[in-house]
């Protein structure tokens, strides 16, 4: 099969959806690759790079779209690109079934098939063609990196001669990809990093990165992100309520906020609000990754850089990945690479497009002149249900006094009826048995109870020297032997004067052992 | 010497043995503990040798003296040449003497009974020793005395065939799988019915038909039980018999009116069976369970496990090594198998030696004897202080960089915390998988002793480290720097 890249045509686009170095990959799938002229110039890849990989270098779209079976792109197509696509043809690019229907429309009356990357579903099994993720992960540090740009000061706390510097707080706003790709930077710029998402069960990942995690008190159910294949959902107008009273609380201390709160399928939620933006210092930087959907911040303007009246920056632009063209095509080649890698299973050259297989039913949205989206649920849970925690309540000192109280009332109960029960079987057996075995007795049941008290005490990493010297003590069966060995029966001597052996090998041998181990316990 | 002089000695000897038992709280005081038990046991031997119980002849004297010489060199030989790793055949093996040596004076003990019994009153007069004490008892004593020669036989045949099962299980020389004849534990009921039924034959006749046939059907149950536990329960099997020599030897105290014996017996048995108990608990299975072996009280089927297992070489382990503040290694079974404490040890102590935290985590059950892993990385030179135990450790895994899990499965099995229908449901096991990495030494993709899948080898944050572990560890080590 002849996999094709086509230049980019939306405005400021500047990656390119292969590589060299995926081209290469890709060929030893079995596959021959070609791609437009030029198409990898603005990420820094030239048509002599191609052309040194073995990759053909057509001269336009046309011809590109004419030799290729598999045309592959990193924006959706536009309305003329979609046309062009042929019966049978597959195009995988990102492509939003859900925002562009009509869309779907003509590349399925074209008869195309389309995968597209936005659609894989998050299973660890698809991470290596989880274009979402990658890009975001870019996106996240290019945000830290525009803020640090646009914010006149240093992230880091210094004391120097010339005075001290504070450091910069940063607050981001969803801890997704994205979210926690921001953290990572900032944090190792040097700012106070706050993060705030939705969903509480990130924020173990949150402090992870070094960031703090602002905690809403809010009683109402928690949203539990594996539900939605670890994506947000929309919270109820009570929830939204105190989330934004607690950012206005936050807002006139922080320098930047960096906001990537998505909900899929939806417009961008709003939860930067103007007069959040008003609180904000002098020099404060906000950077909405949510721009391209309608921005998080009341004011953003997408693919815009504003400053407010109050000298507020507003970072609106939707092209972060872009900005990093070359990491980006890189990253997003090889997304496209693996998903190459997994319609061809024998790595022959033929496509196979098995709708079977979970990865590749999700993110196929058109196949054979039928529209495939929305994809059913996937057969594999992506991500363990999250069970629910149960937070051990905090007892007042009353009811730890009480339940002090009832647990040693237990405790006497049961020693009393086990030293009762004791007691009756003791006598029991006074009863009936003489008193030359009553006296033994009462040793035994000393000897037991004093190496019950005496064991519990022994260190766990000591029990093998235990069992050694304890064997080594059990030889005291020897006793027996030496009793009878003076007997005038000449096979009791032989039974005894074995016994004697057997045992003494025991005692010698277990003590000495003990004391072999012992010595090689050593202290650092 | 006279009987009160004996006396003193044993209690001398006794004491002696319980703080030898107590000095085991500690590393330090367990070197001086060994002393007190070597001293004790000295002070009882010679004390019952030299005292007025025991009259030797000339025969006596030489068979005594050949005895303990040989006995002496043998286990000078054995404790002196044994492996650390071979520790639990070892222990095994010596619990078979016992349970022999226990089997053999109890049938001396019925034979000078029945001698004394048909002798006349001038005769027993005349008699030395133990003769003498038979001699003196009454009808309801001597009863009494039956019992407990009963007891003390049945006991000591069920540890002897017993011990030399495990032996043979934990030296590889019997499969180590669980296996029972047809039948299964009805058999052993059986067995344990028929040999009250020659308790009760023997109470009425006297005679030594009944005693061999209990005789017989003990060693079977010993041996069919003990076939029928699997290698991994080995722990508690062990001590489980440490905990039977013990019995054994309280029981002959009692036949023959020695009370250091029933001390020292009952000290023994108690001590086992505590350790047995530590053991269960750390599996969270009943002593019985254990005991009438194998797992299968699954209630449902296993949770999927979603994934794939990923290998990796060397070099990525160096790499996330050198990059590493700190380590935790859990070693288990494996790591004894491969011989690779020393491998282990060389690995701590280049990490130490590059500032890295390095400290092990150890299952009570880890290994085939209670403590089995501290003795051998105490072996290899491992100090102790960074040896912790599973409780001590177990919270410490979310800060820690990489965790190396050598050799162990069940016992870092998070399936035991996750999926209640898992057979190991329940079982207190280190959480090793909250470490940002792990890695696995195995040598193959197969399953643990119990055979069920491990999640952990799924995750995301694990790697797999495929082959022999000390061949593994040897390939890592020159390249931590």
């Amino acid at each position: 099969m002849k996999i094709g890249a086509l230049t980019e045509v939306f405005a400021g686009e500047n990656r390119v959806a292969m590589t060299p170095e995926s081209a290469l990959a890709i060929q030893k799938l079995g596959h021959s690759c070609c791609i437009q002229s030029g198409a990898g110039d603005k990420a820094g890849f030239t048509d002599a790079a191609y052309a040194a990989a073995g990759v053909e270098v057509l001269a336009d779209a046309k011809a590109v779209l004419a030799a290729a079976d598999v045309v592959v792109k990193v924006r959706g197509p536009e309305e003329k690109e979609a046309k062009a696509l042929r019966q049978g043809q597959t195009l995988i690019s990102f492509f939003w079934p859900a925002q562009n229907p009509d869309l779907l429309e003509t590349v399925k009356a074209q008869g195309a098939t389309v995968v597209a990357m936005d659609m894989v579903p998050r299973i660890s099994r698809a991470q290596k063609m989880d274009a979402l993720s990658s890009t975001a992960n870019l996106a996240g540090y290019r945000a830290v990196i525009e803020a640090a740009n646009n914010f006149p000061r240093f992230f880091t706390g210094q004391v120097t001669a010339a005075g001290k510097v504070p450091p910069a707080k940063v607050l981001v706003v969803g801890a997704g990809v994205a979210g926690l790709a921001a953290i990572g930077a900032s944090v190792s710029l040097g700012a106070i990093t706050y993060a705030f998402d939705v969903r509480p069960e990130v924020a173990e990942q949150i402090e992870s990165m070094g960031a703090e995690f602002v905690y809403l008190d809010f009683a109402e159910q928690t949203q539990d992100g594996a539900a939605t294949g670890g994506y947000a959902a929309p919270s109820s107008p009570e929830f939204r309520e105190a989330q934004l009273k607690k950012f206005r609380e936050l807002a006139p201390d922080m320098d930047i906020v960096i906001t990537t709160a998505l909900i899929p399928g939806r417009p961008a939620p709003k939860l930067w609000t103007e007069d959040m933006v008003r609180a904000m210092k002098r020099g404060s930087v906000i950077v909405d990754l949510a721009a391209e959907r309608g921005g998080n911040c009341d004011l953003t303007v997408p693919d815009e850089k504003i400053v407010t009246d109050n000298g507020v920056t507003i970072v609106g632009y939707t092209d972060f990945p872009s900005r990093m063209a070359t990491q980006a095509s890189s990253l997003y080649s090889n997304n496209i690479r693996h998903m190459l890698a997994d319609l061809t299973p024998k790595k022959d050259g033929v496509i196979v497009h098995n709708m079977e297989d979970d990865v590749i039913r999700s993110a196929t949205v058109a196949h054979d002149g039928a529209i495939t989206y929305p994809p059913p649920p996937p057969k594999v849970q992506a991500i363990a249900a999250a069970k629910p925690k149960e937070k051990a309540r905090e007892l007042t000192p009353e009811e730890r006094k009480a339940q002090e109280a009832a647990a040693f009332k237990q405790q006497t109960r049961n020693q009393v009826v086990m030293l009762a029960a004791g007691g009756a079987l003791m006598g029991l057996v006074g009863l009936y048995a003489p008193a030359s075995f009553m006296s033994h007795f009462i040793v035994f049941v000393l000897a037991c109870f004093v190496g019950f008290q005496v064991i519990w005490n022994v260190s766990h990493s000591l029990h093998t020297p235990l069992m050694a010297v304890t064997n080594a003590i059990s030889g005291i069966i020897v006793l027996g032997a030496l009793l009878q060995i003076g007997s005038g029966n000449f096979f009791v001597l032989i039974l005894a004067a074995v016994s004697v052996l057997i045992a003494t090998i025991n005692i010698v041998g277990g003590f000495l052992v003990t004391r072999r181990m012992l010595a090689m316990f050593q202290k650092s | 010497m006279s009987i009160g002089l004996t006396q003193g000695a044993y209690i001398a000897a006794a004491v002696l043995f319980i703080l030898s038992l107590g000095g085991l709280s500690g590393q330090e005081s367990a070197k001086r503990a060994v002393w007190y038990g070597i001293v004790g046991m000295a002070i009882a031997v010679v004390g019952t040798i030299f005292g007025p119980e025991v009259s030797l002849g000339f025969f006596g004297w030489f068979f005594l003296i050949v005895m303990l010489a040989a006995g002496s060199a043998l286990g000078y030989m054995a404790a002196t040449r044994v492996q650390m790793t071979e520790m639990p055949q070892l222990v095994a093996a010596l619990h078979s003497f016992v349970g022999l040596a226990a089997v053999f004076i109890g049938l001396n003990a019925h034979i000078e009974a029945a001698r004394v019994a048909a002798m006349d009153d001038i005769a027993r007069s005349a008699l030395a020793g133990f003769a003498a004490v038979l001699a003196h008892k009454t009808t309801v004593e001597l009863n009494i005395l039956r019992v407990e020669v009963f007891l003390g036989i049945f006991i000591g045949a069920v540890t002897f065939t017993g011990s030399v099962v495990a032996f043979g299980k934990l030296a590889g020389k019997v499969d180590g799988k669980a296996k029972q004849l047809q039948g299964g534990h009805l058999l052993n009921a059986g067995a344990a019915i028929l040999s009250l039924l020659m308790l009760v034959l023997y109470l009425k006749t006297a005679s030594i038909f009944p005693l061999f046939l209990m005789t017989a059907l003990a060693l079977f149950i010993g041996y069919h039980l003990i076939m029928g536990i699997g290698g991994a329960d080995m722990p508690v099997v062990v001590s489980m018999l440490n905990s039977y020599s013990g019995w054994a030897a309280a029981a002959i105290g009692f036949t023959l009116g020695n009370d250091l014996l029933i001390v020292t017996g009952a000290l023994v048995g108690s001590s086992g069976a505590i350790l047995s108990y530590i053991m269960c608990k750390a599996m969270n299975r009943s002593f019985i369970s254990v005991i009438l072996g194998g797992f299968g009280n699954t209630t449902g089927p296993a949770m999927e496990i979603a994934g794939e297992q990923v290998a990796i070489d060397a070099e990525g382990v160096a790499a996330a090594l050198n990059d590493a503040d700190s380590v935790i290694i859990v070693p288990g079974y494996g790591m004894a198998v491969a011989q690779a404490q020393q491998s282990v040890s060389e690995l701590t102590r280049k990490l130490r030696a590059r500032g890295k935290e390095v400290r092990f985590a150890i299952h009570p059950v880890a290994g085939r004897l209670p403590g089995h892993m501290n003795v051998l990385l105490a072996e290899a030179k491992v100090p102790y202080d960074i040896v912790l135990e599973m409780d001590e450790i177990n919270e410490d895994f979310p800060s820690t960089d990489v965790v190396i899990v050598i050799g162990s499965n069940d016992i870092v099995n998070p399936a035991a915390q996750e999926d209640p229908n898992s057979p190991i449901a329940g079982m207190p096991v280190l959480e090793v998988w909250k470490a940002k990495q792990v890695f696995v030494s195995k040598r193959g993709q197969g399953t643990g002793y119990s055979g069920i899948e491990n999640p952990l080898f799924y995750k995301d944050n694990t790697r797999m480290f495929y082959g022999d572990a000390k061949k593994s560890l040897d390939a890592l080590i020159p390249m931590i720097d």
